[in-house]
């Protein structure tokens, strides 16, 4: 009997995290217990997305897509549906607005607006089965251009394409191809994956990395032949223990197919790659400190120029991109440059993958079209807030990039505008806040991950980010002054014009653009020691209402600093310079008499 | 021998000059040879680093300046369960700090820091991967996800 049904259980660091791995168990118990194993097949794959709805199983080919599958559901799936056709609908998706079972994700919100380019084959295919991967068109690229078209030819391609750099700036990846290229002919060249997410929030290289490995490696090695290196490096952080071992299985079933190594399929063409791990510091990400890193140096960036294509990885000519404009590159050489550049707006073209999490209903991994709008990304692919609260800022760019409001929501997204609107592209992290997140508590955040990485090598950045830092805390703690709200802006001014890198000119970013559309919310903290969305600890005040306090003490005996006085059957008053905040109070009063102000 | 000045058992010693020999004892793979090392003690102090420099035949200086920049290295050890708490910005927004703090006052040491007992440490890290499971820890591995404060103290006694 012929393998007739496929099932696809995603094993992406998300589904593992809720148990994926006992679903793909039971399941092959299933199958086994049921002597079935000749006709439907377990395959483990890379994210689907819908990381919201873990884990996922589908189907294949009716496509059903079953969410939150437990392992203890494996033997109902196998019994109804791969036996007795029949959807086990209460394992579907219910769509929130008309509350039927949705049993193909094409149907569903949160797919119906994707274009999955970058994503293809994520989710599709057994990311360490490379014949999976050839059977989707791997390698064809790399065929073709080692076959057909001369490096000029292809670089033209990739600049006619107008692809632009996924990694947060944007740079045209033809243009950089085509000056790595022309640098130093003839001599020893490299070409650099960088992997090394460390955007908190973002998780889209990793996914790119473990659903399709294949795809980076064929476009790294289309990279070589375009500037004539024969060596590739992936840096990648050592915290992806799964994107590793799914990247050295698929070098090592490239080499063994003859895809990578010598000779690549016949041409002569020689093109080998190696991992370097990275050890947990987000500057690295800048391509000089990245380059560092992989020579065993402290990742501390140098002053461009030169750029990396004049003098980079062990001081010769290197070409760094990222994932995700990697994963681009074999869907542009087969399906051509004027395909590709009909999907975008007019200065940024193709899709691009955005971690979309916070409180939006349907977080995961989504890949859309540049010109797509904030609105149809939180409230059609999202799903709206979650919990049904208002609304507040969307967060793009991680600690480099800044928040959007509502009134960014129908701005069509694409590098250029984003800039226009405060913020950044940055990696694709997407962080959607609602009316209970502080936003000066939200600059805060930031600047302690940036005072946490600096890498201290220039003074703006190592000692001005921490006074931004100290002048945020004060604001949050009641401390502040209007002057210090002054002090945030020109010293973010200061530290944008005087910073060495990437990171440091960017840094204070979170707190210009909080300030610019969170003014008000800024000068509460500062001038009536007051907090909206009730984040600040400081600011925090506990009253009884004497109206509803019925005097039953309860909230006085449990008072851990003795704050609380009153007597039986009277109302209690809360002693504001004894309270802690610790809201032991709010939580034990059984009349809803304690609020906090 | 410079070896005779490092504390560091026979076994150890030559447990760190293998490390280094699998990479040829070539400098530009220091941080190859620092995960590979710390992978094996659970930390990198300092006799293991001076150990490394003098394979690598590089200042001690070098080796402890990578070690100190890299957050994922670390010169204490941890505990029998070490206990992170990701606080990358999904799990910020919603709420991780709050289970960082329980965490904290359930087990009485501060983030970085491991109980007397040698049981278990807390560290803090950015961003873990698993947003949709928002705010997530993972103790040696495992991942714990969509936590409230009031689940810390069920959890610690699993262990």
């Amino acid at each position: 009997m012929a393998i007739k049904m496929h099932i696809l259980v995603c094993g992406g660091t998300g589904c593992s995290a809720s148990s994926s791995h006992e679903v793909i168990a039971e399941l092959n118990k299933e199958l086994e217990a049921h002597n079935l194993t000749d006709f439907a097949k377990v395959v483990v794959t890379g994210c689907f997305g819908f990381c919201e709805r873990g884990p996922i199983v589908k189907i294949i080919p009716d496509n059903t897509f079953y969410t939150r599958v437990k392992p203890e559901d494996a033997k109902e799936i196998i019994e109804e549906h791969i036996i007795k056709g029949r959807k086990v609908n209460r394992l579907l998706y219910v769509a929130p607005d008309t509350n039927e079972h949705v049993s193909d994700s094409k149907h569903m919100e949160f797919y119906k607006k994707q274009v999955r380019i970058a994503l293809r084959n994520c989710g599709f295919i057994d990311p360490e089965n490379i014949e999976e991967s050839i059977a989707r068109e791997g390698y064809a690229a790399l065929g073709k251009c080692l076959t057909e078209m001369t490096p000029a030819q292809v670089i033209e391609e990739i600049k006619k394409s107008g692809l632009r750099g996924r990694g947060g700036a944007g740079f045209p990846t033809g243009t950089k191809w085509e000056i790595a290229s022309k640098s130093r002919v003839g001599e020893q060249k490299y070409v650099v994956c960088n992997a090394d997410e460390g955007d908190p929030g973002a998780f889209m290289d990793r996914s790119l990395l473990e659903g399709d490995p294949h795809s980076i490696l064929e476009a790294m090695a289309i990279c070589g032949y375009c500037i004539g290196a024969d060596h590739g490096l992936i840096y990648i952080r050592a915290e992806y223990p799964l994107a590793i071992h799914r990247l050295q299985v698929a070098i090592k079933q490239a080499e063994e197919y003859g895809l990578l190594g010598e000779d690549i399929m016949g041409t002569g063409f020689n093109f080998t790659i190696e991992l370097r791990y990275g050890a947990g510091a987000f500057v690295c990400g800048e391509e000089t400190a990245l380059i560092h890193s992989m020579e065993g140096k402290r990742g501390e960036p140098t002053f461009k120029p030169p750029f990396p294509a004049q003098s980079g990885y062990l001081e010769k000519p290197t070409n760094v991109n990222n994932v995700e404009t990697y994963a681009n590159i074999p869907v542009i050489i087969n399906k051509g440059a004027d395909w590709f550049n009909k999907i975008g707006t007019e200065k940024s073209k193709g899709t691009k993958v955005f971690a979309l999490a916070g409180k939006v209903n349907n977080v995961g991994l989504i890949e859309v079209p540049m010109g797509i709008t904030l609105r149809e990304i939180i409230y059609e692919i999202g799903g709206g807030i979650k919990g049904g609260k208002k609304f507040k800022a969307v967060q793009t760019g991680g600690p480099s990039g800044g928040c959007l409001t509502e009134k960014h929501l129908d701005t069509p997204i694409d590098y250029d505008s984003l800039v226009a609107a405060g913020s950044m592209m940055g990696s694709g992290g997407m962080i959607v806040m609602d009316e209970d997140n502080c936003m000066v508590d939200v600059a805060k955040f930031y600047l302690g991950f940036t005072v946490e990485e600096s890498c201290g090598k220039c003074t703006p950045c190592r000692v001005g980010n921490k006074r931004l830092l100290e002048i945020l805390t004060k604001i949050t703690e009641g401390k502040g002054t209007m002057q210090d709200l002054e002090e945030l802006k020109n010293l973010s001014n200061v530290i944008k014009d005087a910073a060495l890198c990437g990171l440091g000119q960017t840094s204070p970013n979170p707190v210009l653009s909080t300030i610019n559309n969170f003014w008000d919310e800024y000068v509460e903290h500062v001038t009536e020691k007051k907090c909206r969305a009730g984040q600040c600890k400081a600011l925090k005040q506990y009253v009884i209402n004497p109206d509803v306090c019925k005097g039953c003490t309860a909230c006085a005996r449990a008072c851990p600093v003795g704050a609380i006085s009153g007597t039986v059957k009277n109302p209690h008053v809360i002693d504001q310079s004894k309270c802690i905040k610790c809201g032991t109070c709010y939580e034990k009063c059984k009349f809803g008499a304690i609020s906090i102000k | 021998m410079c070896g005779s000045k490092i504390k560091i058992s026979e076994a150890n010693y030559l447990k760190v000059k293998e490390i280094c020999a699998s990479f040829n004892n070539n400098p530009g793979e220091l941080i190859n040879v620092l995960h590979q090392t710390q992978g094996h003690f659970g930390y990198l102090p300092e006799e293991v680093q001076q150990v490394v420099a003098e394979c690598l035949q590089i200042p001690v200086g070098r080796v402890y300046g990578v070690v100190s920049f890299y957050s994922f290295f670390t010169m204490k050890p941890k505990g029998k369960y070490a206990i992170s708490v990701c606080l990358g910005t999904a799990c910020y927004v919603k709420g991780g700090d709050k289970i960082l703090d329980a965490l904290k006052s359930e087990l009485k040491i501060n983030e970085g820091e491991v109980t007397p007992d040698g049981k278990f440490s807390i560290d803090v890290l950015r961003c873990v991967g698993a947003c949709g499971l928002a705010p997530v820890m993972t103790i040696n591995g495992k991942t714990y996800g969509r936590l409230v404060p009031e689940q810390v103290k069920d959890i610690l006694a699993q262990y």
